[in-house]
Protein backbone atom coordinates (compact mmCIF):
# COMPACT_ATOMS: atom_id res chain seq x y z
CA UNK A 1 0.00 0.00 0.00
CA UNK A 2 1.04 3.74 -0.13
CA UNK A 3 2.92 4.36 2.11
CA UNK A 4 0.73 6.49 4.73
CA UNK A 5 2.36 9.91 4.29
CA UNK A 6 2.73 9.42 0.82
CA UNK A 7 -0.79 9.23 0.16
CA UNK A 8 -1.30 11.82 2.93
CA UNK A 9 0.95 14.42 0.71
CA UNK A 10 -1.02 13.59 -2.16
CA UNK A 11 -4.32 14.62 -0.37
CA UNK A 12 -2.64 17.93 1.19
CA UNK A 13 -1.60 18.69 -2.77
CA UNK A 14 -4.78 18.16 -4.04
CA UNK A 15 -6.67 20.04 -0.61
CA UNK A 16 -4.54 23.24 -1.69
CA UNK A 17 -5.30 23.12 -5.23
CA UNK A 18 -9.20 22.96 -4.40
CA UNK A 19 -8.73 25.66 -1.95
CA UNK A 20 -7.77 28.20 -4.68
CA UNK A 21 -11.64 28.18 -5.09
CA UNK A 22 -13.29 30.47 -2.72
CA UNK A 23 -16.86 28.08 -2.32
CA UNK A 24 -14.09 25.31 -0.82
CA UNK A 25 -12.21 27.88 1.02
CA UNK A 26 -15.43 28.74 2.69
CA UNK A 27 -16.94 24.63 3.04
CA UNK A 28 -12.95 23.31 4.58
CA UNK A 29 -13.16 26.06 6.91
CA UNK A 30 -16.53 24.91 8.23
CA UNK A 31 -14.40 21.83 9.77
CA UNK A 32 -11.79 23.72 10.73
CA UNK A 33 -9.33 23.29 7.68
CA UNK A 34 -7.24 26.04 6.71
CA UNK A 35 -4.56 25.06 4.97
CA UNK A 36 -3.56 21.75 3.61
CA UNK A 37 -1.22 21.49 6.54
CA UNK A 38 -4.11 20.84 8.72
CA UNK A 39 -4.71 17.29 7.41
CA UNK A 40 -2.41 15.73 9.66
CA UNK A 41 -4.05 11.94 9.36
CA UNK A 42 -6.17 10.05 6.98
CA UNK A 43 -8.74 11.05 9.82
CA UNK A 44 -8.57 14.91 9.14
CA UNK A 45 -9.14 14.07 5.42
CA UNK A 46 -12.23 11.99 6.36
CA UNK A 47 -13.87 14.99 7.78
CA UNK A 48 -13.70 16.70 4.53
CA UNK A 49 -17.45 17.20 3.68
CA UNK A 50 -18.21 15.08 0.77
CA UNK A 51 -18.83 16.98 -2.48
CA UNK A 52 -21.92 15.99 -4.97
CA UNK A 53 -23.48 17.26 -8.17
CA UNK A 54 -25.02 19.72 -6.13
CA UNK A 55 -21.93 21.44 -5.56
CA UNK A 56 -21.43 21.85 -8.95
CA UNK A 57 -24.87 22.92 -10.03
CA UNK A 58 -24.51 25.81 -6.78
CA UNK A 59 -21.70 26.64 -8.69
CA UNK A 60 -22.57 26.39 -12.43
CA UNK A 61 -20.81 26.59 -14.57
CA UNK A 62 -16.92 27.44 -13.82
CA UNK A 63 -17.40 28.28 -10.21
CA UNK A 64 -15.28 25.14 -9.03
CA UNK A 65 -12.52 25.33 -11.58
CA UNK A 66 -9.43 25.78 -9.43
CA UNK A 67 -7.27 27.60 -12.29
CA UNK A 68 -8.18 30.85 -13.91
CA UNK A 69 -9.75 30.70 -17.16
CA UNK A 70 -6.61 31.26 -19.19
CA UNK A 71 -5.28 27.88 -18.53
CA UNK A 72 -8.20 26.17 -18.70
CA UNK A 73 -8.20 24.74 -22.70
CA UNK A 74 -11.06 22.62 -22.24
CA UNK A 75 -14.56 21.84 -20.48
CA UNK A 76 -17.01 18.53 -21.02
CA UNK A 77 -19.94 18.28 -19.08
CA UNK A 78 -22.80 15.66 -17.82
CA UNK A 79 -26.23 16.19 -17.36
CA UNK A 80 -27.16 17.54 -13.94
CA UNK A 81 -29.85 16.24 -11.69
CA UNK A 82 -31.95 19.43 -12.95
CA UNK A 83 -31.91 21.42 -16.96
CA UNK A 84 -28.00 22.47 -15.84
CA UNK A 85 -25.60 20.37 -16.71
CA UNK A 86 -22.47 20.03 -14.63
CA UNK A 87 -19.60 21.74 -15.93
CA UNK A 88 -15.41 20.15 -15.45
CA UNK A 89 -12.70 22.05 -16.89
CA UNK A 90 -9.29 20.90 -17.80
CA UNK A 91 -5.59 22.78 -18.34
CA UNK A 92 -3.36 21.41 -20.82
CA UNK A 93 -1.29 19.20 -18.35
CA UNK A 94 -4.99 17.35 -17.43
CA UNK A 95 -5.50 16.53 -20.90
CA UNK A 96 -1.90 15.17 -21.06
CA UNK A 97 -2.32 13.00 -17.85
CA UNK A 98 -5.59 11.93 -18.98
CA UNK A 99 -4.44 10.88 -22.09
CA UNK A 100 -1.65 8.94 -20.46
CA UNK A 101 -3.85 7.50 -17.89
CA UNK A 102 -6.29 6.15 -20.99
CA UNK A 103 -3.12 4.71 -22.52
CA UNK A 104 -1.98 2.89 -19.41
CA UNK A 105 -4.89 1.04 -19.66
CA UNK A 106 -4.73 0.24 -22.86
CA UNK A 107 -1.38 -0.84 -22.13
CA UNK A 108 -2.09 -3.16 -20.14
CA UNK A 109 -4.66 -4.82 -22.24
CA UNK A 110 -1.88 -5.22 -24.85
CA UNK A 111 -2.75 -2.60 -26.94
CA UNK A 112 0.13 -1.27 -28.69
CA UNK A 113 0.96 1.57 -31.54
CA UNK A 114 -0.11 -1.31 -34.34
CA UNK A 115 -3.44 -0.98 -33.37
CA UNK A 116 -6.50 0.73 -35.49
CA UNK A 117 -8.50 1.79 -32.66
CA UNK A 118 -11.95 2.77 -33.82
CA UNK A 119 -13.84 5.72 -31.06
CA UNK A 120 -17.61 4.65 -31.28
CA UNK A 121 -18.41 6.96 -28.48
CA UNK A 122 -20.37 10.32 -28.75
CA UNK A 123 -17.71 13.05 -29.69
CA UNK A 124 -18.80 16.73 -27.87
CA UNK A 125 -19.64 17.57 -24.19
CA UNK A 126 -19.87 13.67 -23.35
CA UNK A 127 -15.98 12.57 -22.26
CA UNK A 128 -16.33 9.09 -23.61
CA UNK A 129 -15.13 9.85 -27.39
CA UNK A 130 -12.69 12.40 -26.64
CA UNK A 131 -11.24 11.05 -23.73
CA UNK A 132 -10.41 7.62 -25.45
CA UNK A 133 -9.22 9.49 -28.71
CA UNK A 134 -6.34 11.19 -26.41
CA UNK A 135 -5.43 7.98 -24.83
CA UNK A 136 -5.65 5.83 -28.18
CA UNK A 137 -3.22 8.63 -29.44
CA UNK A 138 -0.99 9.25 -26.93
CA UNK A 139 -0.38 5.02 -27.55
CA UNK A 140 0.34 5.94 -30.98
CA UNK A 141 -2.22 3.77 -32.77
CA UNK A 142 -3.95 4.65 -35.35
CA UNK A 143 -7.31 6.34 -34.01
CA UNK A 144 -10.77 6.87 -36.60
CA UNK A 145 -13.07 9.30 -34.67
CA UNK A 146 -16.41 7.66 -35.68
CA UNK A 147 -18.45 9.24 -32.93
CA UNK A 148 -21.66 7.23 -32.43
CA UNK A 149 -24.51 6.54 -34.72
CA UNK A 150 -24.71 5.40 -38.48
CA UNK A 151 -24.13 1.79 -37.95
CA UNK A 152 -23.67 0.66 -41.59
CA UNK A 153 -20.78 3.18 -41.86
CA UNK A 154 -19.25 1.89 -38.50
CA UNK A 155 -19.32 -1.80 -39.54
CA UNK A 156 -17.95 -0.96 -43.63
CA UNK A 157 -15.16 1.32 -41.63
CA UNK A 158 -14.08 -1.57 -39.13
CA UNK A 159 -13.89 -4.16 -41.91
CA UNK A 160 -12.54 -1.71 -44.40
CA UNK A 161 -10.00 0.39 -42.41
CA UNK A 162 -9.31 -3.30 -39.94
CA UNK A 163 -10.27 -1.84 -37.18
CA UNK A 164 -8.51 -4.22 -34.28
CA UNK A 165 -10.16 -2.64 -30.88
CA UNK A 166 -13.56 -1.08 -30.70
CA UNK A 167 -14.68 1.23 -27.88
CA UNK A 168 -18.01 1.98 -26.94
CA UNK A 169 -21.46 1.72 -24.98
CA UNK A 170 -21.67 -2.21 -24.33
CA UNK A 171 -25.32 -1.76 -25.91
CA UNK A 172 -24.19 -0.28 -28.80
CA UNK A 173 -21.66 -2.75 -28.97
CA UNK A 174 -23.95 -5.16 -29.10
CA UNK A 175 -26.11 -3.08 -31.70
CA UNK A 176 -23.30 -3.27 -33.59
CA UNK A 177 -22.42 -7.17 -33.14
CA UNK A 178 -26.36 -7.67 -34.32
CA UNK A 179 -26.64 -5.53 -37.22
CA UNK A 180 -23.36 -7.46 -39.48
CA UNK A 181 -25.56 -9.89 -40.95
CA UNK A 182 -27.90 -6.67 -42.21
CA UNK A 183 -24.90 -5.26 -43.12
CA UNK A 184 -23.84 -8.27 -45.21
CA UNK A 185 -20.56 -8.33 -43.13
CA UNK A 186 -19.32 -11.70 -41.90
CA UNK A 187 -17.28 -11.30 -38.43
CA UNK A 188 -14.65 -13.33 -40.18
CA UNK A 189 -14.14 -10.13 -42.30
CA UNK A 190 -13.21 -8.57 -38.91
CA UNK A 191 -9.93 -7.79 -37.39
CA UNK A 192 -11.48 -6.76 -34.17
CA UNK A 193 -9.87 -8.43 -30.74
CA UNK A 194 -10.68 -5.97 -28.13
CA UNK A 195 -13.42 -3.74 -26.97
CA UNK A 196 -13.47 -1.46 -24.17
CA UNK A 197 -16.87 -0.70 -23.27
CA UNK A 198 -18.23 2.04 -20.51
CA UNK A 199 -20.55 4.40 -19.54
CA UNK A 200 -23.40 2.38 -19.04
CA UNK A 201 -24.03 -0.69 -16.61
CA UNK A 202 -24.06 -3.83 -18.28
CA UNK A 203 -23.59 -7.72 -17.29
CA UNK A 204 -21.66 -11.38 -17.84
CA UNK A 205 -24.19 -11.91 -20.15
CA UNK A 206 -23.68 -9.16 -22.35
CA UNK A 207 -20.09 -9.60 -22.26
CA UNK A 208 -20.57 -13.36 -23.22
CA UNK A 209 -22.65 -12.43 -26.11
CA UNK A 210 -21.11 -9.31 -27.36
CA UNK A 211 -17.81 -11.60 -27.74
CA UNK A 212 -19.59 -13.85 -29.79
CA UNK A 213 -21.38 -11.99 -32.17
CA UNK A 214 -17.83 -9.51 -32.96
CA UNK A 215 -15.38 -12.23 -31.89
CA UNK A 216 -13.42 -9.99 -29.47
CA UNK A 217 -12.35 -9.68 -25.52
CA UNK A 218 -14.58 -7.32 -24.02
CA UNK A 219 -13.59 -5.27 -21.44
CA UNK A 220 -14.70 -3.25 -18.74
CA UNK A 221 -14.05 0.68 -17.98
CA UNK A 222 -15.18 3.00 -15.80
CA UNK A 223 -15.29 6.45 -15.47
CA UNK A 224 -17.37 10.47 -14.92
CA UNK A 225 -16.74 13.75 -15.97
CA UNK A 226 -16.35 14.80 -12.52
CA UNK A 227 -13.27 12.95 -11.80
CA UNK A 228 -11.92 13.17 -15.12
CA UNK A 229 -14.07 11.12 -17.48
CA UNK A 230 -13.16 7.62 -18.95
CA UNK A 231 -10.08 5.64 -17.72
CA UNK A 232 -10.71 5.79 -13.78
CA UNK A 233 -10.85 2.07 -13.62
CA UNK A 234 -10.61 -0.27 -15.98
CA UNK A 235 -10.14 -4.25 -16.49
CA UNK A 236 -7.30 -6.05 -17.85
CA UNK A 237 -7.09 -9.91 -19.27
CA UNK A 238 -7.45 -11.07 -15.93
CA UNK A 239 -11.04 -9.29 -16.07
CA UNK A 240 -10.70 -9.80 -12.35
CA UNK A 241 -11.89 -6.14 -11.57
CA UNK A 242 -11.75 -3.18 -12.81
CA UNK A 243 -7.94 -1.74 -12.26
CA UNK A 244 -8.46 2.00 -10.87
CA UNK A 245 -5.68 4.22 -11.77
CA UNK A 246 -3.14 6.01 -9.13
CA UNK A 247 -4.32 9.29 -10.26
CA UNK A 248 -7.24 8.16 -7.96
CA UNK A 249 -7.83 7.70 -4.33
CA UNK A 250 -11.18 5.37 -3.77
CA UNK A 251 -13.25 5.62 -0.56
CA UNK A 252 -16.28 2.87 -0.04
CA UNK A 253 -18.51 4.54 2.41
CA UNK A 254 -22.17 2.97 4.11
CA UNK A 255 -24.84 5.54 3.77
CA UNK A 256 -23.56 7.63 7.05
CA UNK A 257 -20.74 8.50 5.35
CA UNK A 258 -18.08 5.89 7.78
CA UNK A 259 -15.86 4.22 5.64
CA UNK A 260 -15.91 0.24 5.13
CA UNK A 261 -13.36 -2.15 4.98
CA UNK A 262 -12.08 -3.75 1.69
CA UNK A 263 -14.40 -6.14 0.17
CA UNK A 264 -17.71 -4.39 1.41
CA UNK A 265 -20.04 -2.72 -0.83
CA UNK A 266 -20.95 1.01 -0.22
CA UNK A 267 -20.53 4.01 -2.49
CA UNK A 268 -17.48 5.04 -4.74
CA UNK A 269 -16.20 8.31 -3.48
CA UNK A 270 -13.11 9.75 -5.45
CA UNK A 271 -10.34 12.22 -5.02
CA UNK A 272 -7.84 12.94 -8.25
CA UNK A 273 -4.25 13.09 -7.83
CA UNK A 274 -2.35 15.66 -9.90
CA UNK A 275 -5.46 17.15 -12.03
CA UNK A 276 -5.57 20.78 -11.72
CA UNK A 277 -8.67 22.56 -13.47
CA UNK A 278 -10.72 20.91 -11.53
CA UNK A 279 -9.56 18.61 -8.97
CA UNK A 280 -12.10 16.17 -7.73
CA UNK A 281 -12.23 16.28 -3.42
CA UNK A 282 -13.93 13.32 -1.75
CA UNK A 283 -16.61 13.12 -5.07
CA UNK A 284 -19.47 11.79 -4.57
CA UNK A 285 -19.66 8.88 -7.27
CA UNK A 286 -23.51 7.53 -6.54
CA UNK A 287 -21.90 4.46 -7.95
CA UNK A 288 -22.12 1.50 -5.80
CA UNK A 289 -18.93 -1.11 -5.50
CA UNK A 290 -16.50 -2.49 -3.72
CA UNK A 291 -12.64 -2.49 -3.52
CA UNK A 292 -9.46 -3.94 -2.52
CA UNK A 293 -5.73 -3.54 -2.66
CA UNK A 294 -3.80 -5.59 -4.11
CA UNK A 295 -0.98 -6.93 -6.89
CA UNK A 296 -2.66 -8.07 -9.90
CA UNK A 297 -0.87 -10.71 -12.05
CA UNK A 298 -1.06 -8.30 -15.02
CA UNK A 299 1.46 -5.80 -13.03
CA UNK A 300 -0.96 -3.29 -11.54
CA UNK A 301 -0.15 -2.45 -7.76
CA UNK A 302 -3.18 -0.77 -6.22
CA UNK A 303 -6.93 -0.40 -6.16
CA UNK A 304 -9.60 -2.73 -7.96
CA UNK A 305 -12.68 -2.38 -7.80
CA UNK A 306 -15.69 -4.45 -8.19
CA UNK A 307 -18.34 -3.81 -11.63
CA UNK A 308 -20.28 -1.43 -10.03
CA UNK A 309 -23.44 -2.78 -8.82
CA UNK A 310 -26.24 -0.04 -8.45
CA UNK A 311 -26.42 3.55 -7.87
CA UNK A 312 -27.02 5.55 -4.82
CA UNK A 313 -29.28 7.78 -6.56
CA UNK A 314 -32.36 7.50 -8.92
CA UNK A 315 -30.37 8.29 -11.97
CA UNK A 316 -30.79 6.39 -14.66
CA UNK A 317 -28.26 5.03 -17.53
CA UNK A 318 -30.39 4.82 -20.85
CA UNK A 319 -28.07 4.01 -23.90
CA UNK A 320 -25.27 5.90 -22.17
CA UNK A 321 -26.55 8.96 -21.54
CA UNK A 322 -27.20 9.78 -17.61
CA UNK A 323 -31.01 10.68 -17.09
CA UNK A 324 -32.55 11.77 -13.50
CA UNK A 325 -36.60 11.20 -13.26
CA UNK A 326 -36.13 14.95 -12.00
CA UNK A 327 -35.22 15.96 -15.45
CA UNK A 328 -38.15 14.29 -16.78
CA UNK A 329 -40.34 15.92 -13.80
CA UNK A 330 -38.91 19.18 -15.11
CA UNK A 331 -39.68 18.72 -18.47
CA UNK A 332 -43.40 17.72 -18.06
CA UNK A 333 -44.21 20.62 -15.77
CA UNK A 334 -42.93 22.90 -17.84
CA UNK A 335 -45.66 22.22 -21.06
CA UNK A 336 -47.80 23.05 -18.29
CA UNK A 337 -51.39 22.31 -16.81
CA UNK A 338 -50.08 18.81 -16.41
CA UNK A 339 -49.67 17.48 -12.62
CA UNK A 340 -46.83 15.70 -12.18
CA UNK A 341 -47.60 12.25 -12.02
CA UNK A 342 -45.63 10.26 -14.22
CA UNK A 343 -44.03 6.95 -14.71
CA UNK A 344 -40.59 6.15 -16.76
CA UNK A 345 -40.45 2.97 -18.18
CA UNK A 346 -36.91 2.28 -19.42
CA UNK A 347 -36.85 -1.12 -21.14
CA UNK A 348 -34.53 -2.89 -24.04
CA UNK A 349 -36.18 -4.14 -27.34
CA UNK A 350 -33.37 -6.23 -28.55
CA UNK A 351 -29.87 -4.46 -27.64
CA UNK A 352 -31.12 -1.12 -27.40
CA UNK A 353 -33.01 0.66 -24.65
CA UNK A 354 -36.02 2.22 -24.95
CA UNK A 355 -37.71 4.89 -22.62
CA UNK A 356 -41.49 5.76 -22.95
CA UNK A 357 -43.00 8.10 -20.34
CA UNK A 358 -46.23 8.10 -18.96
CA UNK A 359 -48.31 10.70 -18.13
CA UNK A 360 -51.44 11.53 -16.47
CA UNK A 361 -54.21 13.54 -18.19
CA UNK A 362 -56.17 15.90 -15.80
CA UNK A 363 -59.35 17.65 -16.28
CA UNK A 364 -56.84 21.44 -17.09
CA UNK A 365 -55.08 19.56 -19.91
CA UNK A 366 -58.21 17.18 -21.04
CA UNK A 367 -59.19 18.15 -24.80
CA UNK A 368 -61.57 16.15 -26.36
CA UNK A 369 -60.41 17.09 -29.81
CA UNK A 370 -57.54 14.16 -30.75
CA UNK A 371 -55.36 16.82 -32.64
CA UNK A 372 -54.95 18.83 -28.97
CA UNK A 373 -54.00 15.65 -26.93
CA UNK A 374 -51.99 14.50 -29.86
CA UNK A 375 -50.16 18.10 -30.03
CA UNK A 376 -50.12 17.80 -25.89
CA UNK A 377 -48.11 14.62 -26.22
CA UNK A 378 -45.45 16.08 -28.72
CA UNK A 379 -44.62 18.71 -26.82
CA UNK A 380 -43.82 16.80 -23.83
CA UNK A 381 -42.17 14.97 -25.97
CA UNK A 382 -39.76 17.38 -27.28
CA UNK A 383 -39.51 19.06 -23.90
CA UNK A 384 -38.35 15.83 -22.51
CA UNK A 385 -35.63 15.19 -25.80
CA UNK A 386 -34.17 19.01 -25.35
CA UNK A 387 -33.26 18.15 -21.59
CA UNK A 388 -31.79 14.94 -21.76
CA UNK A 389 -30.89 14.58 -25.63
CA UNK A 390 -32.57 11.02 -25.91
CA UNK A 391 -35.72 10.18 -28.01
CA UNK A 392 -38.68 9.07 -25.64
CA UNK A 393 -42.08 7.59 -26.34
CA UNK A 394 -44.85 9.20 -24.39
CA UNK A 395 -48.12 8.38 -23.67
CA UNK A 396 -50.87 9.75 -22.26
CA UNK A 397 -52.94 7.81 -19.34
CA UNK A 398 -56.20 8.30 -16.82
CA UNK A 399 -55.36 9.78 -13.61
CA UNK A 400 -54.64 7.83 -10.42
CA UNK A 401 -53.85 5.12 -13.08
CA UNK A 402 -49.74 5.13 -12.36
CA UNK A 403 -49.20 3.34 -9.07
CA UNK A 404 -48.55 4.71 -6.06
CA UNK A 405 -46.68 3.64 -2.82
CA UNK A 406 -46.69 4.98 0.28
CA UNK A 407 -48.54 8.09 -0.97
CA UNK A 408 -45.31 8.54 -3.43
CA UNK A 409 -45.65 7.73 -6.89
CA UNK A 410 -43.09 5.26 -8.51
CA UNK A 411 -41.25 7.17 -10.66
CA UNK A 412 -39.27 4.34 -12.96
CA UNK A 413 -39.59 1.05 -14.13
CA UNK A 414 -36.81 -0.32 -15.04
CA UNK A 415 -37.53 -4.00 -17.08
CA UNK A 416 -34.22 -4.08 -18.77
CA UNK A 417 -33.06 -6.22 -15.54
CA UNK A 418 -32.70 -9.90 -16.63
CA UNK A 419 -32.47 -8.90 -19.96
CA UNK A 420 -29.16 -9.03 -22.10
CA UNK B 1 -75.42 21.87 -25.94
CA UNK B 2 -73.27 20.38 -23.75
CA UNK B 3 -71.38 17.15 -24.62
CA UNK B 4 -69.61 15.46 -22.32
CA UNK B 5 -66.48 13.95 -22.89
CA UNK B 6 -64.85 11.19 -21.11
CA UNK B 7 -60.54 10.27 -21.70
CA UNK B 8 -59.95 6.61 -21.90
CA UNK B 9 -56.62 4.81 -21.72
CA UNK B 10 -56.66 1.89 -24.25
CA UNK B 11 -57.02 -0.74 -22.53
CA UNK B 12 -58.87 -4.07 -22.46
CA UNK B 13 -62.08 -3.27 -21.22
CA UNK B 14 -61.96 0.53 -20.19
CA UNK B 15 -65.14 1.36 -22.09
CA UNK B 16 -67.04 -1.20 -20.37
CA UNK B 17 -66.42 0.02 -17.13
CA UNK B 18 -67.28 3.90 -17.96
CA UNK B 19 -70.30 2.08 -19.68
CA UNK B 20 -71.20 0.64 -16.87
CA UNK B 21 -70.58 3.59 -14.72
CA UNK B 22 -73.26 5.28 -16.94
CA UNK B 23 -75.59 2.68 -15.95
CA UNK B 24 -74.73 2.71 -12.15
CA UNK B 25 -76.21 6.35 -12.73
CA UNK B 26 -78.87 5.71 -14.46
CA UNK B 27 -78.13 7.72 -17.87
CA UNK B 28 -79.63 7.14 -20.97
CA UNK B 29 -77.20 7.78 -23.73
CA UNK B 30 -78.73 9.53 -26.68
CA UNK B 31 -75.89 9.88 -29.10
CA UNK B 32 -72.33 8.45 -29.13
CA UNK B 33 -68.83 8.84 -30.95
CA UNK B 34 -65.65 6.98 -30.17
CA UNK B 35 -62.75 8.76 -31.38
CA UNK B 36 -59.01 6.68 -30.77
CA UNK B 37 -55.40 6.63 -31.50
CA UNK B 38 -53.19 4.38 -30.81
CA UNK B 39 -52.78 4.51 -27.11
CA UNK B 40 -55.98 6.45 -25.83
CA UNK B 41 -59.51 7.36 -26.90
CA UNK B 42 -61.95 10.14 -26.25
CA UNK B 43 -65.58 9.03 -25.59
CA UNK B 44 -68.02 11.37 -26.40
CA UNK B 45 -71.44 11.23 -25.57
CA UNK B 46 -75.03 13.11 -25.61
CA UNK B 47 -76.89 12.16 -22.38
CA UNK B 48 -79.66 14.24 -20.19
CA UNK B 49 -78.29 16.61 -17.47
CA UNK B 50 -74.33 16.30 -18.35
CA UNK B 51 -73.20 18.08 -16.21
CA UNK B 52 -74.51 16.25 -12.99
CA UNK B 53 -73.44 13.13 -14.72
CA UNK B 54 -69.82 15.35 -14.82
CA UNK B 55 -69.29 15.34 -11.18
CA UNK B 56 -70.35 12.04 -10.84
CA UNK B 57 -67.92 10.67 -13.39
CA UNK B 58 -65.04 12.79 -11.90
CA UNK B 59 -65.81 11.55 -8.49
CA UNK B 60 -65.08 7.89 -10.21
CA UNK B 61 -61.40 9.04 -11.60
CA UNK B 62 -62.48 10.13 -14.86
CA UNK B 63 -61.26 13.05 -16.53
CA UNK B 64 -64.17 14.70 -18.42
CA UNK B 65 -64.93 17.41 -20.03
CA UNK B 66 -68.20 19.22 -21.06
CA UNK B 67 -67.91 20.85 -24.59
CA UNK B 68 -70.27 23.34 -26.51
CA UNK B 69 -71.21 21.25 -29.72
CA UNK B 70 -74.26 22.39 -32.26
CA UNK B 71 -76.94 19.33 -32.53
CA UNK B 72 -78.61 19.96 -35.59
CA UNK B 73 -81.67 18.45 -37.55
CA UNK B 74 -80.89 17.20 -41.14
CA UNK B 75 -83.46 15.82 -43.42
CA UNK B 76 -83.13 12.11 -43.60
CA UNK B 77 -82.53 11.25 -47.05
CA UNK B 78 -80.01 11.18 -49.80
CA UNK B 79 -77.88 14.34 -49.78
CA UNK B 80 -79.77 16.02 -46.62
CA UNK B 81 -76.27 16.17 -44.53
CA UNK B 82 -74.22 17.49 -47.76
CA UNK B 83 -76.95 20.42 -48.01
CA UNK B 84 -77.26 21.15 -44.58
CA UNK B 85 -72.62 21.20 -44.85
CA UNK B 86 -72.77 23.04 -48.21
CA UNK B 87 -74.52 26.05 -45.89
CA UNK B 88 -72.30 25.88 -43.37
CA UNK B 89 -68.81 25.99 -45.10
CA UNK B 90 -70.06 28.86 -47.41
CA UNK B 91 -70.14 31.31 -44.52
CA UNK B 92 -67.02 29.91 -43.20
CA UNK B 93 -67.42 27.14 -40.66
CA UNK B 94 -64.87 24.67 -39.68
CA UNK B 95 -66.32 21.62 -38.51
CA UNK B 96 -63.61 19.75 -35.73
CA UNK B 97 -65.76 16.62 -35.72
CA UNK B 98 -69.06 15.46 -36.24
CA UNK B 99 -71.35 12.14 -35.13
CA UNK B 100 -75.18 11.80 -36.30
CA UNK B 101 -77.87 9.81 -34.60
CA UNK B 102 -81.45 9.01 -35.49
CA UNK B 103 -84.29 10.01 -32.73
CA UNK B 104 -86.44 7.13 -32.53
CA UNK B 105 -89.23 9.40 -31.87
CA UNK B 106 -90.05 10.79 -34.88
CA UNK B 107 -87.27 8.88 -37.03
CA UNK B 108 -85.38 12.03 -37.51
CA UNK B 109 -81.82 12.36 -38.80
CA UNK B 110 -79.71 14.26 -36.38
CA UNK B 111 -76.29 15.04 -36.10
CA UNK B 112 -73.61 16.41 -33.42
CA UNK B 113 -71.27 19.47 -34.37
CA UNK B 114 -68.02 20.62 -32.88
CA UNK B 115 -67.12 23.39 -35.03
CA UNK B 116 -64.03 26.28 -34.88
CA UNK B 117 -65.79 29.59 -34.42
CA UNK B 118 -69.70 29.73 -32.67
CA UNK B 119 -70.09 33.01 -33.95
CA UNK B 120 -69.55 32.15 -37.63
CA UNK B 121 -71.95 29.13 -36.72
CA UNK B 122 -74.60 31.37 -35.09
CA UNK B 123 -74.60 33.73 -38.24
CA UNK B 124 -74.83 30.55 -40.20
CA UNK B 125 -77.75 28.78 -38.30
CA UNK B 126 -79.67 32.04 -38.46
CA UNK B 127 -79.18 32.59 -41.69
CA UNK B 128 -80.23 29.23 -42.87
CA UNK B 129 -83.10 28.36 -40.08
CA UNK B 130 -81.39 25.28 -38.80
CA UNK B 131 -82.63 23.78 -35.44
Amino acid sequence: MLVQEELLNGLRRTVEQVLKAPYYQKKLAEVGIHYPSDIKTLDDFRKIPLTEKEDLRQNYPFGLFAEPMDNIIRVHASSGTTGKPTVVGYTREDIKLWAKIVANGFRRLGITSKDVIQVSYGYGLFTGGMGIHYGAEELGAVVIPMSGGNTAKQLMIMRDFGSTVLCCTPSYALYLGESLAEAGISKDDLKLRIGVFGAEPWTEKMRKEIEARLGLTAIDIYGLSETMGPGVSMECLKCVGLHIDEHFYPEVLDPEGNPLPEGEVGELVITTFGKMGFPSLRYRTKDLTSISYGTCSCGHTGWTMQRVSGRVDDMLIIRGVNVFPSQIEEAILSVGGIEPHYLIIVDREGPLDTMEVLVEMSADTFNDEIRELEDLQTRIKQRIENIIGLSTKVRLVEPKSIPRSEGKAKRVEDRRKGKI
Amino acid sequence: MLQLSVFLENTKGRLAEVLNLLAEFNVNIRALSLADTKDYGVLRVIVENPEEVAEKLKDRNCVVKLTPVWVLRVPDRPGGLAEVLNKLVSEGVIVEYMYAFVERENEQAQVVMRVRDTELMQKAVKKYNLE
